[in-house]
Order: structure tokens, then C-alpha cells, then sequence
């Protein structure tokens, strides 16, 4: 995958598909350290201990439809060329924590891409989940949770055209709020 | 500089979202784009994005959704549209520059794309 902002995606998508209803997603870039830190937390099924040992192989996966399961080794695979690894805690009816750690300055590191798109499919396809997402930039935060942004539309969807176009606006200027110094 | 948006700004916007809600019409139309890893790879995210903007200039009231993997990885992106009493359709590998007219042909003139057709479920 060509952005880390598709990977995020895909393990927000994880998290939905394992039933969680709270997400938090932080998203941390040190430059001093180096590092890039990207957690995914969620409330979902959680896996038993055995399980959490294959999720690496990409020949595991606990779908019907198919027989490879990609998404984590990918991540991994881009983490680990990155000068960093992804590492998974998880507990049966508690939830999941996927960490991917990164040298922030790595040659091979892929660019965080387009977060507000991927935010935004996620806040719009499933709305019955409640996203918390955190960024930081060296000291500096940008944070934004759909319970507040539900709590201020009242019953005037997520999905609305108007609420779309204002979310991707303010999600953008508080990105671009943190002055990333790397893509 | 212009003012930095707030979610007071949101709240303001509610008012005037809630009075174009009581004009838009639920057509009963769902729209179902496949967002597993192979999906994601493909594009899924920007065919998505392409066809809420298709759909708002337009201004075509539809659910969009997504789903994971079905196992037709091949033909990601895939994007399947469900209207009642019609037969469901999926429709293979498609790119946002093919958006539009999946929109017009589909949704506006009621024209199935049988060129990009993979898949055909009848109606429930």
C-alpha cells in the first residue's frame, strides 16, 4: 500500500469487522526520538492468545471467504522496513491493540498519505461507531471524536452532504495545524 | 488568516442541515463498497469518496456502506448497488473516473453497466 493512512484504514476496518463500537486511533510523530507511533484500539472480540500468534502469517485468516489474511502482515512488512515492527495485545471480550512503530526519518518509510479520507470512510460508512482519533506532532494535538461530533448535529447524520464537506475541511486545517515536518 | 473551523461551527450548520433533511428523499438505494485489504489496495477508498461526490452533485439520496472481503479479490475495487425490488448488482474493478457514469447509467436512466457487471444477485 502505497500511504500508511491506507493501512490505518484497513485496521480500523479490522476493528469494525471484529464488532468493536469504540475505536481510538493515536497517531504520534516524535522528531527528537525519531519515531513514528501509530495505535489502534478498540473494544472488539479480542483474540485468544494462539490466535494473536498466527495474525502474522498470511496464511491466517479467520474469514470463510478467502484463505490469505494480508492486512497485518503488510503492515508489518512495512513497519519492519521502516527501521521499526508492529506488535498486537489482545484478549477475548476485551478488545484489540495493534501498535506499528516507525523511524520517522527511514528512507523507506511511507508518507501517512490522506487521513481525512480515510477518517472520513469511516466515519460516514459505519456510523454506529464511535471513532476517537488523536494526533500528535511534537508536543502540538489535533483530536477529534464522532461522540462530539454527534452530540453537536443532534440527529442530523454524519453522512449529511454539508457535515461531509465541513469534516473534511476541518479534519484538513487540523492536520495541517500541526506543521508536520515529514510527509 | 482566516478563521480556523470549531465545533461550535458544527452546531450552527446542524440548523441549517436539519431544514434540507426535511426535503431529501430516502430512495431506498444502498451502495456497498468493498473495504477488505484487497479493496483498500486497489482503491476502495477513493472510489468511495468519488461516489459521495457523484452522488451529492447529483443530489441522489443513497446509503453508502462498506463491507470486507468477499473473496472476489481480482475484481476489486467492488462496488455493489441494491435498490429495492431490483436485482443486485456488483460491478468489478472500478476506478473514480468511472464513477459518473456507473451513477448516471445505474441510478439515473435505470440502465445496468453490463460491461463492468461481475456479479447478479435477484431481487429479495
Amino acid at each position: 500500500m502505497r500511504e500508511l493512512s491506507l493501512h490505518i484504514l484497513d485496521i480500523l476496518e479490522n476493528a469494525i469487522e471484529a464488532g468493536a463500537t469504540r475505536i481510538t486511533l493515536t497517531i504520534e510523530e516524535d522528531s527528537a526520538a525519531d519515531r513514528l507511533t501509530i495505535v489502534v484500539r478498540d473494544n472488539g472480540r479480542g483474540m485468544p492468545r494462539e490466535m494473536v500468534a498466527r495474525v502474522l502469517d498470511p496464511f491466517f485468516t479467520t474469514r470463510q471467504t478467502r484463505h490469505v489474511g494480508l492486512g497485518l502482515p503488510l503492515l508489518a512488512a512495512a513497519a519492519e522496513r521502516a527501521g521499526g515492527r508492529l506488535e498486537i495485545e489482545s484478549e477475548p471480550g476485551v478488545g484489540t491493540t495493534v501498535t506499528a512503530t516507525f523511524q520517522l526519518r527511514h528512507w523507506d518509510r511511507a508518507p501517512l498519505g490522506d487521513l481525512p479520507r480515510t477518517l472520513l470512510a469511516v466515519f460516514l460508512a459505519r456510523p454506529p461507531v464511535d471513532l476517537a482519533y488523536v494526533h500528535r506532532v511534537d508536543g502540538r494535538e489535533f483530536h477529534c471524536t464522532t461522540a462530539e461530533l454527534r452530540e453537536a448535529l443532534g440527529d442530523v447524520p454524519l453522512t449529511h452532504p454539508r457535515v461531509r464537506a465541513w469534516l473534511q475541511e476541518y479534519l484538513e486545517e487540523g492536520i495541517a495545524g500541526l506543521e508536520r515536518p515529514f510527509p | 488568516m482566516p478563521k480556523l473551523k470549531s465545533i461550535d461551527d458544527l452546531r450552527k450548520l446542524r440548523e441549517e442541515a436539519q431544514q434540507s433533511l426535511k426535503v431529501r428523499v430516502e430512495t431506498g438505494t444502498r451502495i456497498i463498497v468493498g473495504m477488505g485489504t484487497c479493496g483498500i489496495a486497489a482503491g476502495a477508498r477513493d472510489v468511495m469518496h468519488a461516489i459521495l461526490e457523484e452522488l451529492d452533485k447529483r443530489h441522489i439520496e443513497a446509503h453508502v456502506e462498506t463491507v470486507g472481503c468477499i473473496g472476489m479479490c481480482v475484481h476489486e475495487p467492488l462496488v455493489d448497488i441494491e435498490q429495492a425490488g431490483r436485482p443486485r448488482i456488483t460491478y468489478g474493478n472500478i476506478k473514480p473516473d468511472m464513477v459518473p457514469r456507473l451513477i448516471e447509467e445505474h441510478l439515473i436512466n435505470g440502465r445496468v453497466v453490463d460491461e463492468w457487471v461481475v456479479g447478479r444477485l435477484s431481487a429479495r
